[in-house]
Parts: structure tokens; sequence; C-alpha cells
């Protein structure tokens, strides 16, 4: 370990990009180097940085599942310099990525249980590695329920996928967009996300509830789930921080002594309530 | 290994000092430049002042540079080539003249940069090929506090040799790790056998102004002390402190890129600027100067204790010294000390 240099991306070529929503893209990425292919592993939650060489890094979750081999995928949308950069980039064009950071989803934890997926807009993206691994071991769990919410039906993204889980029989997905954001043909919900979630979901039991959203989302849906009587350690979400190295050198991403890089990105809502109110 | 004690005399530090150059090692010391006092690169002894307290700067630049090339890069339309370091061409130093004070701060660095066996390869070679010959302090001001954060003037910890000047212009010279046994053993003709000396005679009685016990036991549980706000209404944000600190690692990583060829860089950053946190979205978890102020204390005297086992402050004062907002992080402690207590 001593010889090699932390801060060396690998190279990765776009394989193909999706654009999901206005300014948002997903790239699939695979290494160029097969050694570093073989060598790659991950699990669920996972993050990485992401880098336009020459123009900078930035900080994203993996967002393919560790079940889908030989690549791996990213949701970013354009918002600064580094992902204006990317924003740019074609299919074939070499970027770079270090990684996997970070803790994990605890699925292994959770088989037997009734899974509720609670997410809003572009924070979706975090939300999709675990869904899909659980979906790929769905022998494992109960019940799959999918909560999504975005502004505008034009922000809600994956949208082939959401079709996907929309005619699985096994998945139970329930979408919903912000009043006014709803288009003359949208056949699902229209209202806040805490708000569907406590009009659609009745039961906490044998559930595990893993939310990721908008922090105004994730403040008025805790009080949804906890009415519905989860237990804050079977509340799971990622948390999210500027970060330059991801590997807890750099400094900035700590909420007290809890390194979000390190410790994170992954905490029960029973460790957020132990954070002071620093993220 | 157990320390030898061993007497050098001016005239032979001078020597040493022109083998050790003679054999490609680069001499770091304090030297007078812009009339203040800076470690920098010598040939000879003469060039070194002795007249300091501490340097304005800490000595950590020598071995975590302000600026340091992680690699280089060129790229083409349908290609990148990343071009690794060569580590090996990390030369060896001597940072002479580094008051014990500078020699702990490297501790505290070296804790963050091989945290959880996790190795900055760059910084750890650096460190590797660094040999410190430490000199105690034999006067300090009112903002030095090292024996108030387990430090002294005197203090062996984190030197390879120490010197303490005593009769005559002679060195007590230390020999405290292997790496200065080696250079003892290579020019045994400069370094004689010692005799008895009291060196406590010759350093400074910097007195203990606070009980660190009760801040390292306190602090953790006082992340909404008003303390904070009141400490911290001064502050301008300029980031001075954490830049002359000796165990100050936080950095950012940026590229430079001149069309087609560049490097990706670290550079040194401070907790106590606005934009250090701040999200693309806007969102800013340390808003305010007084979150910024409560992580730098934070950081140094509750987290980096429990994560790392190290306290991240070595009582040196530069940062008092170099607030242009007169912050003096002695009395900071002292008061802290008294509300967390309360």
């Amino acid at each position: 370990m001593s010889q090699e240099n932390i801060y060396k991306p690998y190279l990765m070529r776009i394989e193909s990009i999706a654009e999901e929503a206005p300014f948002v893209k997903t790239f699939r990425l695979k290494f160029i180097n097969e050694e570093d292919a073989n060598a790659f592993t991950f699990k669920t939650g996972q993050f990485g940085e992401y880098s336009v060489i020459g123009e900078g890094e930035s900080t994203f979750c993996i967002a393919s599942s560790p079940t889908k081999k030989g690549y791996i995928e990213c949701t970013f949308r354009q918002a600064g310099k580094v992902t204006s950069a990317l924003y740019r980039r074609d299919v074939g064009d070499i970027i770079g990525f270090r990684g996997p950071y970070g803790n994990i989803f605890p699925i292994d934890e959770w088989k037997g249980k009734n899974l509720l997926f609670i997410a809003g807009g572009i924070a979706l993206p975090p939300m999709r590695s675990v869904i899909w691994n659980c979906l790929d071991l769905r022998e494992n769990y109960k019940d799959v329920t999918i909560v999504y919410g975005a502004k505008t039906v034009a922000d809600l993204v994956y949208k082939e996928e959401l079709r996907e889980w929309e005619h699985r029989p096994d998945v139970n997905l329930i979408t919903t967009v912000d009043p006014g954001g709803e288009t003359p043909d949208w056949k699902g919900k229209i209202g806040f996300v805490p708000t569907v979630l406590s009009q659609e979901i009745t039961s906490s039991d044998n559930t595990i509830a893993i939310v990721c959203g908008p922090p105004i989302m994730i403040k008025f849906t805790m009080p949804v789930l906890e009415k519905l009587g989860f237990k804050n350690e079977d509340v799971y979400t990622t948390l999210e921080n500027r970060m330059k190295c991801g590997f807890g050198k750099c400094g900035r991403c700590n909420v007290g002594k809890v390194f979000i890089c390190k410790d994170g990105p992954v905490f029960t809502l029973k460790q957020l309530k132990e954070l002071p109110a620093e993220y | 290994m157990n320390i030898e004690n061993k007497l050098l005399k001016q005239t032979s530090l001078e020597k040493l000092i022109v083998k050790l150059k003679e054999e490609g090692k680069q001499i770091f010391a304090p030297v007078i430049k812009n009339d203040q006092v800076e470690f920098a690169e010598i040939s000879a002894m003469q060039e070194m002042t002795e007249d300091y307290i501490v340097t304005v700067q800490s000595a950590k630049a020598v071995v975590f540079p302000k600026v340091e090339k992680l690699f280089d890069f060129q790229t083409t339309k349908d290609n990148v080539t990343i071009v690794e370091k060569d580590i090996n061409a990390i030369p060896e130093i001597v940072l002479l003249g580094a008051r014990p004070c500078d020699a702990a701060g490297f501790d505290a660095l070296n804790a963050i940069f091989t945290w959880d066996h996790l190795n900055d390869n760059i910084f750890v070679e650096r460190l590797k090929k660094t040999t410190i010959i430490g000199i105690s302090c034999s006067k300090f001001d009112g903002k030095c506090f090292c024996t108030s954060v387990n430090g002294n003037p005197g203090a062996t910890k984190g030197s390879d040799i120490l010197l303490t000047k005593i009769e005559n212009g002679n060195y007590l010279a230390e020999i405290i790790t292997e790496k200065g046994q080696a250079i003892v053993t290579k020019y045994s003709d400069l370094f004689e056998v010692a005799t008895e000396v009291d060196k406590k005679k010759f350093i400074a009685d910097v007195p203990v102004k606070f009980d660190l016990k009760i801040i390292l036991d306190k602090i953790p549980g006082a992340f909404e002390n008003k303390v904070w706000v009141k400490q911290s209404l001064r502050c301008i944000s300029c980031g001075a402190c954490a830049y002359v600190c000796p165990t100050c690692a936080c950095f950012d990583i940026q590229d430079i890129n001149n069309g087609h060829e560049g490097h990706r860089k670290r550079s040194w950053d401070s907790c106590g600027f606005g934009l250090f946190t701040i999200h693309t979205s806007g969102h800013n978890p340390r808003e305010v100067q007084s979150q910024r102020w409560r992580q730098r204390v934070m950081h140094k005297f509750a987290y980096m204790p429990e994560r790392q086992q190290v306290v991240g402050c070595v009582g040196c004062g530069r940062c008092s010294r170099s607030c242009p907002a007169d912050m003096n992080l002695k009395e900071h402690l002292i008061n802290l000390a008294e509300e967390v207590a309360k």
C-alpha cells in the first residue's frame, strides 16, 4: 500500500450516456485497463471521485448496483466547474475515477424484511444502486415499495427504470410530483413526498426505510416515519458534504468527529440524531 | 532506543552541515528573510540565525509543501496519460533548528496522512527522508504554551537529534532515533563524549497555563457552548492561523491545466474559509465564522484525540502571533477550560 499513490485515478471510458432530466446525465463507465477492471469491487452505498483530467474532481455515489458486472454508472447534474466539464463529455471519452470509498447499505441484515425506499429529485441515484442490488436478490426480501417524487415530471430521473419498476409485480412504485409540476397526461400522484408517504404507507411492520432527498424533504419525511412507528435504527439515509480526498485526510466533510467519507455516507436515523447539526 | 548524550562543538556543527550538504542532502534552517525568521535552504551554518523564538511559519512545509504535485497528465482528443510522481526523486532533507514544538507537529501530521493504514505515500516518503536536528528553546514569549499541551521546550519527541546550547557555545546533542544515530556513526569524529550537564538550566521555563485534561475531557461535549461565538467575533476568516500552524493538514485538490498537459496538485487550505465546506447548491454546513472557529478548536482538541489518538496542537503560539485580529489561542484555551468546566 505504501508505494501506491492514493490520489491516482483509474482511467475509464464513457460507454454510453443517458439524458435523465434537464441537465442530468448518467454515464456508464468501463475500465480502460483490464487489470483494474478485474481487481475492482465495490458494495452498494459507496461513492467515488470522478474527474475530467485537467478540470478537477467531483464527488458522487456509484449509481449502479454491484450485481451489474463490468461497468459502473454515475448520475450527476450539471452544476459546478467539474460537473459542467463532465456534462460536455461524449461517448468514448476518458475520465478519471477514484474509489470506492465509504461504508455501505447493510443489505444482508435486511434479509426477510419489507423495504421502503423514499427518494426525492436528484437523490434517486444514490438509492438506485441499493434498489437494484435488492431487486437482483429479490428472494431475500418481502414487499418492496418505492416512493419517488420530483418537482416536475421532467425532473424525474431514470424514466425507463421507473416504467420497468411500475410493471414489475414484485415492486410497488409510487411516483409523485410537486403541485404544479404535473403534465396533462401525468398518472402518478400530485403532492410532496412526505404528504404522499403519509397517505400511501400505513405500516412500519418488519420494514426498513431508506430515505434520500434534499434536506427539506428529509426534514418533513422523518416525522412521518416516526409516526408510522419506524424505529430510528431501521431508517437509513446517505449524507453528503463537500469532499476533496474521499478518504479522511483533506478535512472538510466531517460532522463533528464523524467523517462522512469514512464513517458514512450511509447512516441510520439513530446515528444521525447523535450528530451535531452541521451537515 | 535509549537516548545517548554527546557533546557537539559549534565548530563541529558547522563542519557537520558542510558534510551533510556534500552528501547531497538539502539543509533547511531558520534564516532572516525580509526581517522575519523563516525556514529556508542553507549551504552553510553561517546563513542560519539562532536568534528566534519560533519561525513565523512552522517547519511543516519541509515535509508537507504548500503546493505538492500529485501526478502529471497529458491529454489528447482520444487519450489520457497519467505520469506518476517518482517518489524516489524526493531528496534527503535535514531540518536543522526545528523547535521541539515543530518536531512534535510532525506527529500530528503523520497521524492524519497515515490514518487508518491509508498512507499518503508522498508525505510518508518525505517524512522518511527528513532528519530532524532540533534545537531546544532557551527563551519563550507570551504566546508560547507548549507545556500546557504535553510539550516542553527541551522535549526530544519528534527530533532525531536534539541540540541544547550549553556553555562556551557548545551543544549538548541528544541522539534520539536510529536516523540520528546514523549521522553520529558516520561523523563520529565530530561528536564528543558529553560531560555531565544540567540540561534544565539551559532551557526556557514555560509556565503551564491550563489543564489539558479538562479541555480534552470536556470539549467533546461543548459543541453548543456559547464560547465559540464569543471567541470568534473578531475573526476575519483570513486563514493565517492554519497556514502558520505546524499541525494543520487540511488541503484542497485542484488541476492545473495548460492545454494538453498539466498536473493535479494538493495545496494547503483552511477550515476558517467560508468556501471550505460550501456545497455546489449554495448550502453551507458551516455558514458562520463561529462554526468554523469551533471546528478549528474541536478538530485539534476533540476529533483528533479521539480519531487519531493525538492532540492537534503543540502550543507553538504561531496562530496567535500571526492573527491580524489578535486572537490569542492560549488565552482562548484558558477561557475555554474555565467555560467547559462550569
